[in-house]
């Protein structure tokens, strides 16, 4: 993966600001987005129940309203759809696959061979049989080639799933076991130096600017109250609000209908940020990963997540 | 940083002189849900009352919204609920679904989640045992379209 | 290999009880609407069809339209009358079923 160097300190161009969310339908997608907003906007600006109160206060009526839908979302965490992800990356753990026709239940995330529960907690961390740290993601990804057989290049070639349709097998194991540390609290080891050097470049590329658009992580991520259009950006550089969003992650998001797991999130980070593709399992991934999970430590695991 | 209520205030703007096209060519022919109706409960006229329709105000996205739908109905065998047919009229197409009970039901109480197109007013419809039709309308805006962008 | 379908039934229930069925199924629901990235549709594939039985009985049916939406949840009540089987079944475009059972534990 190349990085331009950091280019002098600036805001990034107002211009671009809008094409944060794009792909091949962008204009179509931008003029919905528009016209919904400004629905809202004009129903809001002219609707008796908003129209006396202050911008400020419409401002946050509307955010309160959200929060509604929000937790309507999430009252009942058993119908979550991505616990249908949890399910099946339960069944894909415990089923034989693969070319070597083996389970995955003896494979070690860091608890002892087939020892789940607790293990996500305690992740990324550096494992001595493969002489790197690993993210749940790409010690899965390991595990499906060391132990089952199947081909690395294979599940790492196109390893997310577009819009409507559900996370791939990796990612349902993944979920899977990350959801088996659900009510701990993050706490992922520092003691092997090579965790030390993982986290200290994840927190390099969090805050180093690159790319056309010389954007960082930190350009969305690293004050309060920063929005793209009506999503809040959760602040990651700062612990106490880490806390409430990594554990949310893999999360079940409402606008494409499917589990998205962190290694998919960063990569769609860095797509709409205009940087190269990041590998699935890639020390750069796995560092970003480390960050995150460090700013977030002692937060609670609550997976799946839900999300817009 | 542009201040927020600039910004949605420039996007109004702009949403409102554009017209927005796209979401006039989803948005499905008037006489479409009176042809459904039509097929649904016939020329019968549904009055207010005895049901209900719980849906958030705003969603924030119209792939999914959350929805529960109560009929104050006794659910006995001389008294009860047959459906509850639920439309959204702008939608490229107005069925969402329609639920059929039966004297083992016990409650008419349904919850489910929706797709909406566009801001506009869910209808929910019963139809008694005894022939009589009620009907509540919600609003719901949306922010982002959950039908094809 | 697909997710099987979620069923949450109470752990036991009492004759006379009207107990809350909550189901959860995979699906896309692919409404016909939505386009690929060289424009064409993506044809409709929906589960047109819920239905649910007890004992060999209709209890509750649901027709699904593409109002509905992705991995869809179903939730409905039931008026006990004894022990007894649930069976539940989604219909797909074309016929295919997805059927799924469970047993209601009596008090």
């Amino acid at each position: 993966m190349s990085w331009r160097g950091p280019g002098p300190p600036h805001a990034p161009p107002a211009q671009y600001r809008h094409c944060l969310r794009c792909c091949q339908d962008g204009a179509r997608i931008f003029a919905r987005i528009v016209c919904g907003i400004g629905l809202i906007l004009s129903l809001a600006f002219t609707s008796p129940r908003f129209g006396t109160a202050g911008a400020q206060e419409r401002d946050d009526r509307i955010e309160r309203a959200l929060e509604t839908y929000r937790s309507m979302m999430k009252a009942d965490p058993w119908s979550n759809p991505g616990m249908l992800d949890v399910d099946r990356g339960e069944a894909l753990w415990r089923t034989p696959g693969g070319p070597k026709n083996v389970s995955l239940e003896g494979c070690d995330f860091g608890l002892g061979p087939g020892k789940v529960d607790g293990a996500f907690a305690g992740l990324p961390r550096y494992f001595a049989d493969a002489d790197r740290v690993m993210d749940v993601e790409t010690r899965a990804l390991w595990c499906m080639e060391k132990l089952q057989g199947f081909e690395r290049t294979k599940l790492i070639t196109r390893p997310h799933p577009g819009a409507g349709t559900p996370v791939k097998d990796l990612g349902a194991i993944a979920t899977y076991v990350a959801s088996r540390s659900n009510g701990r609290a993050f706490a992922a080891p520092l003691s092997h130096p090579r965790e030390r050097e993982t986290l200290a470049l994840g927190e390099s590329l969090f805050f180093r600017r690159s790319g056309p658009m010389d954007f960082a992580c930190s350009t969305c991520h690293a004050d309060s109250g920063k929005r793209i259009r009506l999503q809040p950006l959760p602040f990651f550089a700062k612990p106490d609000e880490a806390r409430k969003i990594v554990g949310q992650w893999p999360a079940y998001r409402v606008s494409t209908s499917h589990v998205m797991t962190m290694q998919h999130r960063i990569y769609d980070c860095l797509w709409q940020m205009r940087l190269p593709e990041i590998e699935l399992g890639s020390e750069a991934s796995v560092a970003l990963i480390s960050y995150l999970v460090k700013q977030a430590e002692g937060g609670e695991i609550s997976i799946p997540g839900m999300k817009r | 940083m542009i201040d927020r209520r600039a910004f949605v205030a420039s996007l109004s703007a702009v949403a409102l002189s554009a017209g927005c096209p796209t979401l006039a060519a989803a948005q499905s022919d008037p006489s479409d849900i009176r042809a459904v109706l039509k097929t649904l409960i016939g020329d019968a006229t549904p009055v207010e009352g005895k049901i209900s329709l719980d849906l958030p105000e705003i969603a924030e996205n119209g792939n999914t919204i959350p929805y529960a739908v109560r009929v104050d109905s006794p659910m006995s065998d001389a008294q009860y609920v047959k459906a509850v047919h639920l439309l959204a009229p702008a939608n490229p197409h107005p069925q969402i679904a329609s639920f059929f009970f039966t004297p083992m039901s016990g409650r008419a109480s349904v919850a489910s989640r929706m797709r909406l197109a566009q801001t506009q007013e869910v209808m929910a419809i019963a139809e008694i045992s005894d022939g009589t039709f009620f009907m509540v309308k919600r609003p719901v805006k949306v922010t982002v379209g959950g039908c094809g962008g | 290999m697909p997710a099987k379908p979620r069923i949450r039934l109470p752990d036991s229930a009492r004759v006379g009880e009207v107990i809350e069925i909550k189901t959860l199924v995979a699906h896309a629901m692919e409404t016909g609407i939505r386009k690929n990235a060289d424009g064409s549709s993506i044809p409709r594939l929906l589960l047109h069809s819920f239905e649910a039985k007890f004992g060999g009985r209709e209890v509750f049916k649901a027709s699904l339209h593409t109002g509905t939406t992705a991995n869809p949840f179903i939730s409905f009540f039931m008026k006990v009358s004894g022990p007894g089987e649930f069976e539940f079944v989604w219909i797909e475009d074309g016929g295919a079923r997805i059927t799924e059972r469970q047993t209601l534990r009596i008090a």
